[in-house]
Formats: structure tokens, sequence, C-alpha cells
């Protein structure tokens, strides 16, 4: 367990355990058949305590875990068209939302949030591999773009965390135009000199792979997630021979070049704050500098509202 | 996949997307003499009686049919322009397809001058798929770049079927430098069915090559337009379309995945790819109203194949508009407004 773990985690837990989890919940680890106890679960942004094997998380989960105190705030995405195509497969396309939407909690597959890690402000971005695969349609373009502003406007670096099985098929050529509408957020970011961090998890896959999540200054890869841009029984069926053990893993990856580190989810805030700080010329993060999470909010939702949110997102510049 | 998450095996379709569009109608291209789809097949036999009756005319010298072929052959451009007036999506990606369609190396050799190729990525090899180089255009220098399919069953093998590997990205985005670099404007001419799913090209990248495609294709400040002169699947077309203009030949297709591969996932039936042609939205005429498409080159009558000199040079008319269109922007102008047309698209919906 690191250092955060002593100040932070009894908050959160206290309030995860309060609010959605029935104390008596156990998981069973999908790698080594384990049974966890769900706080102990939690305790480890549900990575495995036996196994390591790493579990998805939703982007709040993440948030919660990685900011200061796990306080965060959101910054607001501007809503897209709704349904532009008029998709129907077997579902209608405003059926299929109003699901997933009801399943996870949240509007969309990804969540802006700005915030410290470590005392160090950034903006971060998580991809919902809950939300319809986690795909991206036109409102993760528009959240890309609106992160990518926000950063720049307070001259924060970026840290995206992705999980995706690709494009939005129900936005048909909509959602294939996020993959250049994405790469103008990076280019934002990389024009203002921020460093812009992703952190490859499991899986990520099509298109995003193949835009913004690999246009990162620095790519950090989770144990054992999928990475690629073809999935390995597509490759199969067409290539017709038996893939070796590991293909398209992170530590693959990390072998072929593709990616720069990869690191448990426990260790990356720690690696996060050391590397942002370098990028950003700050001085050293001092572990013993982080505020203990005062009595008074204890007990309060972890979210705070956004600031001023319309009019950050009206005026980038 | 033996770890899969209940809710990644929901989606684990989502990771074929972008290779299900390599599904290729193989059968097409082992046919012989003219290539009718299967709509066409009515005007296949028209077309078929009206060559039977001319060559019994010929066997039989005191027979008149000429005014009997005639007739079929009126009937037949009839029925050809009934059959291409109102193309379903569907029938669109079988013309987009089609094996005798001009492909990127017969546009090349008609529409351009002192086409010099410039080979290899400077790094591990040369990708047969892209074709790119030196050209002029109208007496202009310009750097030239596009998918070739191949149009026999060796020429296939050799550029692939159209589908790029890491190397033809890095081929591009060399060559998109050096028209940066020398002020040349760069002309795209998309034709492929996606990028190539194969072990060696994701071990060599190929997410991170397609992304610096896109990402150059957004950096360069010349006048950078692109025509989809046939099939645009889904990120291999992406790296070379995200251009101040495109245009789309009207039997043309620009989609985030393959009929069958979107009914694949969706309908769980690749069978049903009609019904996801219709409902992806994948047409040069849907497009154009989404705004992501800025032009549709029309086709002579019967698709670009049965005409494909007249099909080249309305190509090359709008080539030329466009980049006369683009002429008075500075550098910076227009890298900017190619950057501000892709941040805008996305407001405008199609009527239901
Ligand atoms: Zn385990």
């Amino acid at each position: 367990m690191n250092w955060i773990s002593n100040y932070v985690r009894p908050r959160i837990n206290s309030i995860f355990s309060r609010r959605e989890i029935p104390e008596n919940l156990w998981h069973k680890c999908d790698a080594c058949g384990t049974m966890l106890f769900h706080r102990e679960l939690t305790d480890n942004m549900n990575v495995c305590t036996n196994c390591g094997h790493h579990m998805g998380i939703s982007p709040r989960e993440r948030f919660h875990a990685l900011f200061d105190g796990g306080i965060f705030s959101e910054v607001e995405v501007p809503a897209p068209l709704a349904d532009p195509l008029h998709f129907r497969d077997q579902k209608r396309y405003p059926d299929r939302m109003r699901a997933a939407q009801k399943a996870t909690g949240e509007k969309e597959a990804m969540l802006v949030v700005e915030g410290e890690i470590g005392r160090t402000p950034v903006v971060a971005v998580g991809q919902d591999f809950r939300f319809i695969g986690g795909s991206m349609g036109m409102y993760v373009g528009n959240a890309m773009i609106a992160a990518a502003e926000r950063a720049v406007s307070l001259g924060r670096p970026m840290v995206l965390f992705s999980a995706t099985g690709g494009a939005r098929m129900q936005e048909g050529i909509l959602s294939l135009m996020q993959m250049p509408r994405t790469t103008v957020a990076v280019q934002m970011l990389k024009e203002a000199r921020l460093p812009y961090i992703v952190v490859l998890t499991n899986p990520t896959s099509g298109g995003v792979t193949a835009s913004y999540a690999m246009l990162g200054d620095v790519h950090i890869a989770e144990p054992n997630a999928l990475i690629c841009f073809a999935g390995p029984s597509v490759i199969e069926q067409t290539i017709r021979e038996k893939l070796p053990e590991g293909f398209q893993r992170a530590e693959y990856l990390l072998e072929h070049g593709m990616v720069d580190r990869v690191t448990p989810r426990t260790e990356q805030r720690d690696e996060l704050i050391k590397i942002i700080r370098m990028m950003m010329k700050m001085p050293r993060a001092i572990k013993a500098d982080l505020p203990a999470p005062g009595p008074d909010t204890a007990g309060e939702p972890l979210q705070v509202a956004p600031p001023e949110p319309a009019q950050d997102q009206s005026d980038p510049k | 996949m033996t770890r899969l998450h209940p809710v990644m095996k929901e989606y684990r379709w989502q990771l074929h997307l972008y290779l299900s569009a390599v599904i290729y109608p193989a059968d097409v291209s082992e046919r012989q003499m003219t290539n009718y789809l299967d709509f066409e097949k009515p005007l296949a036999e028209i077309e078929g009686k009206a060559e039977e009756l001319r060559a019994v005319a010929r066997e039989n010298q005191e027979m008149d049919l000429e005014a009997e072929a005639a007739a079929l052959d009126e009937k037949a451009g009839a029925l050809l322009v009934d059959l291409y007036k109102d193309l379903t999506p569907w029938r669109k990606c079988q013309v987009a397809r089609h094996p005798d369609r001009p492909h990127c190396k017969d546009y090349i050799e008609a529409i351009f001058t002192e086409y010099t190729p410039l080979a290899g990525d400077r790094n591990f090899a040369d990708d047969h798929a892209v074709m790119g180089g030196l050209a002029r255009f109208d007496d202009q220098a310009v750097v030239v770049i596009g998918h070739e399919k191949g149009n026999d069953t060796q020429s296939r093998l050799t550029h692939n079927f159209g589908m790029a590997r890491p190397e033809g990205y890095r081929k591009a985005i060399r060559l998109m430098e050096m028209a940066d670099q020398f002020r040349l404007p760069i002309i795209t001419l998309v034709d492929t069915p996606g990028a190539y799913p194969g072990k060696g090209a994701e071990e060599r990248g190929q997410s991170e090559a397609i992304a610096r495609s896109t990402e150059k294709c957004l950096q360069v400040k010349v006048p950078l337009v692109s025509v989809v002169i046939g099939e645009g699947g889904s990120g291999g077309a992406v790296a070379f379309a995200t251009a101040n203009r495109l245009a789309m030949l009207e039997h043309s297709i620009y989609s985030v995945i393959s009929p069958e591969g979107c009914a694949t996932i969706l309908w769980k039936d690749a069978e049903r790819m009609r019904e996801a042609a219709e409902a992806l939205r994948l047409t040069a005429q849907d497009l154009h109203q989404l705004e992501v498409c800025d032009k549709i080159i029309p086709e002579p009558t019967g698709g670009a194949h049965r005409h494909r000199s007249d099909a080249m040079e309305n190509v090359r008319v709008a080539v030329r508009d466009m980049l006369k269109d683009l002429s008075d922007l500075s550098p910076k102008e227009l890298l900017k407004e190619r950057r501000s047309k892709f941040l805008a698209m996305g407001s405008k919906g199609l009527a239901a």
C-alpha cells in the first residue's frame, strides 16, 4: 500500500460503503478465482490482492482514488446532437443510450474532471467501458476537446485513462470523424507545451487507439491490458494462425516500443505526480505535504460543482 | 481471451470494428468479361440477348436482326438509367467496390503528369498498398498519395487489396512532410477496405501510424484535398482524408465500419449487410448532408466502371476546383481552416 492510503482511503471507504455497497458483498477475481471482500477490492482500486489482476474500474471510482482527498470537479462537456443518423439496429440508438445511462448512472462514455493529484493541478479524462463499450461518438470527441481547452486555459497537463472497444457505430461517419477532432484536441495541448499523458487500460482498441490514445507524450499501460487496433480474434480469422501468448497485451506493446511503461494501477498516482512535475518543471513532490482530509468534509459528497462551467467552455482562449 | 470481464464479453465484437472492413467480395474478382453486379442481372440478360442476336446476324448474313438488337440496346439503356438513378446504400457499396472501377493508379496515369513514385518509410519497408510521389497536376507540382487495390489476382496480392500496413501510413507521413517543406499541395485518393489486420502490422504500431498520419494531415500548411474514389474504409481512410476539402464520387462510400462488419456486430449476422449499409448512412449523399463531404463528383450513367475516362475527367475538374478554392489562403489560414472544419463537424444531423 502506498502512503496515500493512510490519509485518504479511510474516508473514501466509509463513503463508498455507506453509499453503494452492502457490507457483506464478495467478489470473485476473474483471473484467479479468489473470493475478495468488496471493501478490500475497492481499497485496492479493483486490483486483485491475490494475483494482481486488474479488473474494470469506472472513471469516477478511479478519480476518487486518484485526486487529493478524493476531490475533483467535473468539466462541462457540450452536448452533441442526439442520434444524428436516426440509427436503428435491433434496438433504437436512443434506447441503447438510456439503458447505458441507467446501468452506469453516467451521462456518457467519458468523464472530464479537474483537480489536484499530489498538489499537482491536472485535467483528467476517463473513458467508461461500461457505457456502450466506452465507444467513441461525438460526445467523446467533445469531451476530449473540452478537456484540452480547459487544460490550455488553466495551463495544466492532461491525463487520459482510455478504455474502449473503438468507434460508436450508431453514430456512423460522425463517430469516425472523432479521430481528426480528438487529434486537434491533442494538438492544442502540444502547441501550449502542456504534457499529455495517456494511461492505456483494458481494453483500448480501434479508432481510439488509432487517434488520441496513441498521441501522448508519455504512454503508460496497465498490466495485461489489451491494446490494439484490430482485435486478436479478427487477426486470427484473417491470417488463420494462432497468435502468440500475450499478443497485444501491455507487456507485449512495451517490448515492441509502443508504450513507455507498464505500471500497476495502485502505483500510477505516484508515477503520474513524479512524471508530470518533472515535465512541468515543478519542484519534486513532498509526500508529507498532502493535507489530511478535514473532519468537516468527511461526510459530504466527494464531488464539487464546477466553478463557472458555461463561461469556461465558451471562451477557451 | 479467457479473462474477459462480462461487460467486455458483450462488447467484444466492438474489437472487430475496423477489421471487419476487410470482408472483400472475392468472387467478383474471378468473373470474366463484363462484371455485372447482382442487381444488374436483368440488365445482363438484355445485353446478353442483344449480343446473341448480333452474333446470329453475323453468321447468317441474310437475317436482319439489327432493329431488334437496337431495340434491346435501348431497353438496356433505359434500365441502366433506372437501376442507377436511386441506388440503395448497399448497391452503392457494391459499385464502390466494383473491380472495374478506376483505381488510384488509373487516376494517376490519367490526370497527372510526370508522376514519380517515391518509395519507403525510411524505417522498415515500402508498402505497395499505398502509392505516392511527386507529380504535376494541371502543370503544377504536387504530392499525390493514394490507396491502390490492384485489378487482378496478382496485383491485388501485391497491393494487399489496398489495405495499408503501418509502413504505408509512414510513407504518407514522409511525403506529406516533404510537401509541407516545399510548399506543394497534397492530393490524396482514398480507396481502401481499411487498415490491414495482420500480426506484423499490429506489432509495428498500426494504430500509432494511423494516428500520426491523421495528425500530419492536420499539421501541414499546404492545401490538402482528398477524393474518395471508391471505398473509404474507417481509420485507414481517415489517415489520408483529413483534408481541407473532401470530395466523393457519386457512388463512393465512406464509413466507420463495413456494412458486413456492422451487421456482424449489431445484428449478429453478416448477411444483414443491406440493413447495416442503410443504417450507417455511408453514401456520398448522406455525408454531404452531414457536411463531412464537401462535394459530390458525378459519375457517368451506370457508374465510373462503365465510362472510366469520363469519371476520371470529372475527378480532375473537381480537384482543380478544390485547389482553386484554397489558392488564396496563406499557409496559416490553410491550417486553421482545416482544423476549424473538423472542430465544427457534427453540428448537423440528417432529416428523420
Ligand atoms: Zn486474482
